[in-house]
């Protein structure tokens, strides 16, 4: 019975709550069990938790209003929960519970979905591996041995182990689109400012998008359609020209993808690349025209979003002082005991992308670097404009890789940072992506970035869905 | 300013003003003064992970109000930064400002021009803990965020001020401008209003800036005029004995007037300024700007202009009456009933009516516009003396009513220059024979004891022009 609640979607799940057929409860209890067990295994499970339930939240009555009534619901570490540790992977904030919810999540909550727990992730979602938390680092379900990308890497994992039948991520700048498809599951990216950031921990506030994991895209579709809106606590949230409709496509008649030809150079694995070529000649089969494209400053994105992300960081980082909350380590004076809170809380990367940031923006320097790699931005978002003249959508592999082994990449920060090649330019330009599970390579998962223009989610959504159709990848096995 | 030194002041001034909004800057948090601590906050205003900041739209508001009153330029689309520094006082780490894009830029307020004016956030208060009062050396430091958040205008001069003593009269001028726009309470004391001096010096005639220090914390009046005094003093001293002044921050002490480094130019600050991502650029409409112009009132400057050009005041009064709105409404109430002669209403309002009830607004008195439009009309037709004004207007102070009637009922009319004064001059002239073989002689000191006669025996009701007339007259001089 617990195994079959398990494989539900998580729009059937509601629906047979609503009719009756299932309860809220026992539903919860299924997924309440399973993530407690993992969670209880500490870093020899998949520690893709933080923190889990010990009470079944109560539920409003399923109804129109909420339609999403006792469905469970896995929630990123950096959202803030109100009474619930709320820590961002970040020893500085460990046993920190907020007196306030995030905004998605209140929404999430009055749609009915009922929190289930706290997912693992890098520490203020700096990282692509989930090997930055001062929790410990998340394992991937399909093997242990290997990372499930990150930043929102426990919110992946738990989604692709069928601990939890959808979470809440934020992208920064692939934070949900690599780990889902190191994970093998469905993850978007939003258009930046359809879903509010108030109560998101934040990273990088000029980038940083909550968005939805799912097992697939319908599912997935349905989260966001209960994230999005204008938030009047958030100055840069926008309201959705659209409402978030559940898939409906067919075929892909019609539509034009444009492949970057910067973004599939050599950094793409060749498995990886494969797979992304087998699925070109699907999206043909099924109608669509596949054609070579240009984005001529892509190349340049990574070093502008090391410049733009880290100069956010060091400045969003600097309530962490040990003055109201938080760590606050003993010392005889002020300096001493700002500079000894700091040295403790923070972990490598962090520190290595605070003191990035502060020089980008040390005065002297901010023209050269902070000021130029704005300019390299705006360039992106003209080039994919131009593009989106020409084509529907433009289509990379969502990661170069797939999931690589634990400490694999630690050492070198710079080969790390390259997973995220594929996925920055988007987040630069605040356009909407969405990554789909496209195959195995060497028995591991690959997946599929479609991107769109701001606010194209309906469109996209509906050809992600024609594609995951076609495709017929199969996740379950790694939930058994 | 020319003290013999042979050195000129050059001064800017740096006016934080706390906005009157309902709310904080950035969050619904109420403003307060006085309340216990950390009882008006917020996950914004405490700087909590995850919070975000919202403009407060009747900051901006007012901000529009201070910059049309300063003859500022408006900028259609400005821009908040981040400067960002730690300090307890500042829960975020970096305090949202304006930078290179501030609200309202340019403009002028008297003799002084206008650099910029930009919104900002106030810190948060803290209270040290311990013998010194300071940070350094205290117990314990306690914060209290109720401050924290509160909307500020920070308003920069061009360095156009001359003296210390110009100093103090400009930030008059402008606390009454801000007061009357009625965006602020304006009270350096409860530091509503608070004033920093950029002071630098250089031999009279040049044109060339020398170094500035920055002095802080000069929260009265009187101790902005005697800060920048001592600062001054400090400078010429300095560079008269061969040294050179250092670019600093100081703190002035007011009690024991001494000066103090807060840090030096090394230890400055790098702010690490960047546009504020969590916030959009504030964009003006017309609805804006016309809603904000609509509530200008006539502002102190431009009401002692219209009192010197229009009705011939002279510059003092005009100021007078013009830095008191309420003084400035009660004349104008005043010269509706009688408009014969502004400059003698203008000196009675300001000068007998303010020495008899202080600071009191004068509508709020028993003395009605009506009134002393009365009374100045009276004396005008010399049916009253000035001395028995004088009295009536106590009377006026005291009772309330109309000038005639009180003239009536004690008899303080004017004796004219009929026989009745002859007369009463004529007994003055007899009983003293000294003092008018005096006034014969051309000694007219002498007609001192004449007029106390008269006056005596009319009970201050002659006018003393009249009586010198018939005293000459009668005396054939």
């Amino acid at each position: 019975m617990s195994a079959d609640l398990i494989a539900l979607s998580a729009r059937d799940a509601a629906e047979q709550i609503r009719h009756g057929r299932i309860s809220a409860d026992e539903l919860f209890a299924a997924y309440r069990e399973r993530a407690a067990a993992d969670a209880a295994k500490g870093e020899d499970g998949l520690n893709a938790y933080t923190w889990v339930a010990d009470v079944t939240p109560s539920a409003p009555a399923a109804s129109d209003a909420a339609p999403l009534a006792g469905v469970p619901l896995a929630v990123k570490d950096l959202f803030c929960t109100e009474g619930v540790p709320s820590q961002s992977g970040s020893k500085i904030l460990a046993g920190y519970r907020p007196p306030y919810n995030a905004t998605v999540v209140d929404k999430l909550a009055s749609a009915g979905t009922t929190l289930l727990g706290k997912t693992n992730q890098d520490e203020f979602a700096m990282g692509s591996s989930n090997e930055n938390s001062a929790f410990g680092a998340v394992r991937n379900p399909w093997d242990a041995s290997r990372v499930p990308g990150g930043s929102s890497g426990g919110s992946a994992a738990a989604v692709a182990a069928g601990l939890a039948p959808w979470a809440l991520g934020t992208d920064t700048g692939g934070s949900i689109r690599q780990p889902a498809a190191l994970c093998g599951i469905v993850g978007l990216k939003p258009t930046y400012g359809s879903v509010s950031r108030y109560g998101m921990i934040a990273f990088a506030s000029s980038l940083d998008q909550a968005g939805p994991f799912a097992r697939d895209v319908t599912d997935t579709a349905l989260l966001y359609r209960h994230m999005v809106g204008r938030d009047g606590r958030d100055s840069t949230s926008l309201q959705h020209p659209d409402e978030i409709a559940l898939p409906k496509g067919v075929d892909l008649k019609g539509i034009r993808l444009g492949v970057p030809e910067e973004l599939i150079g050599e950094g793409v694995e060749s498995g990886v690349r494969e797979a992304f070529n087998q699925t070109l000649a699907l999206a043909e089969q099924l109608g669509a025209t596949v054609e070579t494209t240009h984005l001529p400053h892509a190349p340049h994105a990574l070093s502008a979003y090391y410049l733009i992300a880290p100069a956010e960081a060091s400045s969003n980082l600097a309530r962490f002082d040990g003055v109201r909350y938080g760590l606050r380590a003993d010392a005889d004076d002020l300096l001493s005991m700002y500079t000894r809170t700091r040295a403790e809380g923070f972990g490598p990367e962090v520190k290595r992308r605070i003191m990035l940031g502060t020089y980008a923006l040390s005065s002297g320097y901010y023209d050269a670097y902070y000021g130029r790699a704005q300019k390299v931005r705006t360039k992106i978002a003209e080039d994919f404009r131009s593009a989106f003249d020409s084509f529907d959508f433009i289509v990379t592999p969502s990661a170069p890789t797939v999931a690589f082994k634990l400490g694999e990449k630690t050492a070198d920060p710079l080969e790390m940072y390259l997973q995220d090649f594929c996925t920055i330019p988007m987040s630069l330009a605040g356009i909407p992506a969405i990554s789909i599970p496209n195959g195995l390579s060497d028995g591991l998962p690959v997946g599929f970035q479609i991107a769109g223009p701001a606010f194209s989610e309906n469109r996209l959504l509906d050809a992600a869905y024609v594609l995951e159709q076609a495709l017929g990848f199969d996740g379950s096995k790694v939930r058994a | 300013m020319s003290d013999g030194s042979g050195y000129e002041p050059v001064i800017g001034l740096e006016i934080h003003v706390q906005l009157k909004t309902n709310t904080k800057m950035f969050c619904g948090c109420e403003l307060s003064f006085g309340d216990p601590p950390n009882v008006h906050t917020c996950p914004v205003c405490l700087g909590l992970p995850g919070a975000l900041p919202v403009v407060n739209a009747r900051a901006i508001h007012y901000a529009l109000m201070v910059g049309m009153a300063l003859g500022c330029e408006l900028a259609p689309r400005s821009i908040f930064h981040r400067k960002n520094y730690f300090y307890p006082d500042l829960p975020k780490g970096y305090q949202i400002s304006q930078y290179d894009i501030p609200i309202c830029s340019g403009g002028r307020l008297g003799d002084v021009r206008i650099h910029r004016a930009h919104l900002e956030e106030d810190a948060a208060k803290l209270v040290h803990v311990g013998a010194s009062g300071r940070i350094h050396g205290a117990d314990a430091s306690v914060v209290d965020y109720n401050r924290g958040g509160t909307p500020l205008v920070e308003i920069v001069t061009e360095p156009d001020v001359r003296s210390a003593a110009q100093a103090r009269e400009w930030l008059t001028l402008l606390r009454e401008t801000l007061r009357q726009l009625g965006v602020s309470d304006v009270n350096m004391e409860e530091g509503s209003l608070r004033c920093d001096a950029n002071v630098s010096i250089r031999p009279v005639g040049s044109d060339v800036l020398g170094t500035k220090t920055e002095l802080k914390n000069m929260n009265s009046f009187r101790y902005l005029e005697r800060g920048v005094e001592a600062e001054i003093a400090r400078q010429i001293a300095l560079v008269q004995s061969g040294e050179e002044v250092v670019q600093e921050t100081l703190h002035y002490d007011p009690v024991s007037g001494s000066i103090s480094s807060l840090r030096s130019k090394e230890e400055a600050h790098d702010y690490r300024y960047f546009p504020e991502p969590d916030l959009v650029p504030v964009v003006l409409t017309e609805t804006m700007i016309e809603g904000a112009r609509a509530e200008l009132p006539e502002l102190p400057a431009a009401r002692a202009e219209r009192y010197e050009s229009a009705l011939g005041l002279s510059a003092d009064s005009a100021r007078l009456l013009a830095f008191r709105p309420e003084l400035g409404a009660y004349f104008e109430a005043a010269l509706a009933v009688d408009g014969e002669s502004p400059q003698v209403l203008a000196n009675w309002i300001s000068g007998e009516l303010v020495a008899r009830i202080g600071d009191e607004d004068p509508a709020a008195s028993k003395v009605t516009p009506a009134a002393i439009a009365q009374l100045v009309a009276l004396v005008r037709g010399r049916a009253v003396t000035q001395g028995a004004a004088k009295t009536v207007l106590d009377r006026l102070v005291a009772d309330g009513g109309e000038p005639q009637a009180i003239v009536d009922a004690e008899g303080l009319g004017a004796i004219g220059g009929g026989d009745e004064l002859t007369e009463v001059v004529k007994r003055a002239l007899e009983s003293d024979p000294a003092a008018v073989e005096k006034l014969k002689g051309g000694n007219m000191k002498a007609i001192g004891p004449i007029v106390g006669f008269v006056m005596r025996e009319t009970k201050g009701r002659a006018d003393g022009g009249e009586v010198t007339r018939l005293v000459r007259e009668q005396l054939g001089l």
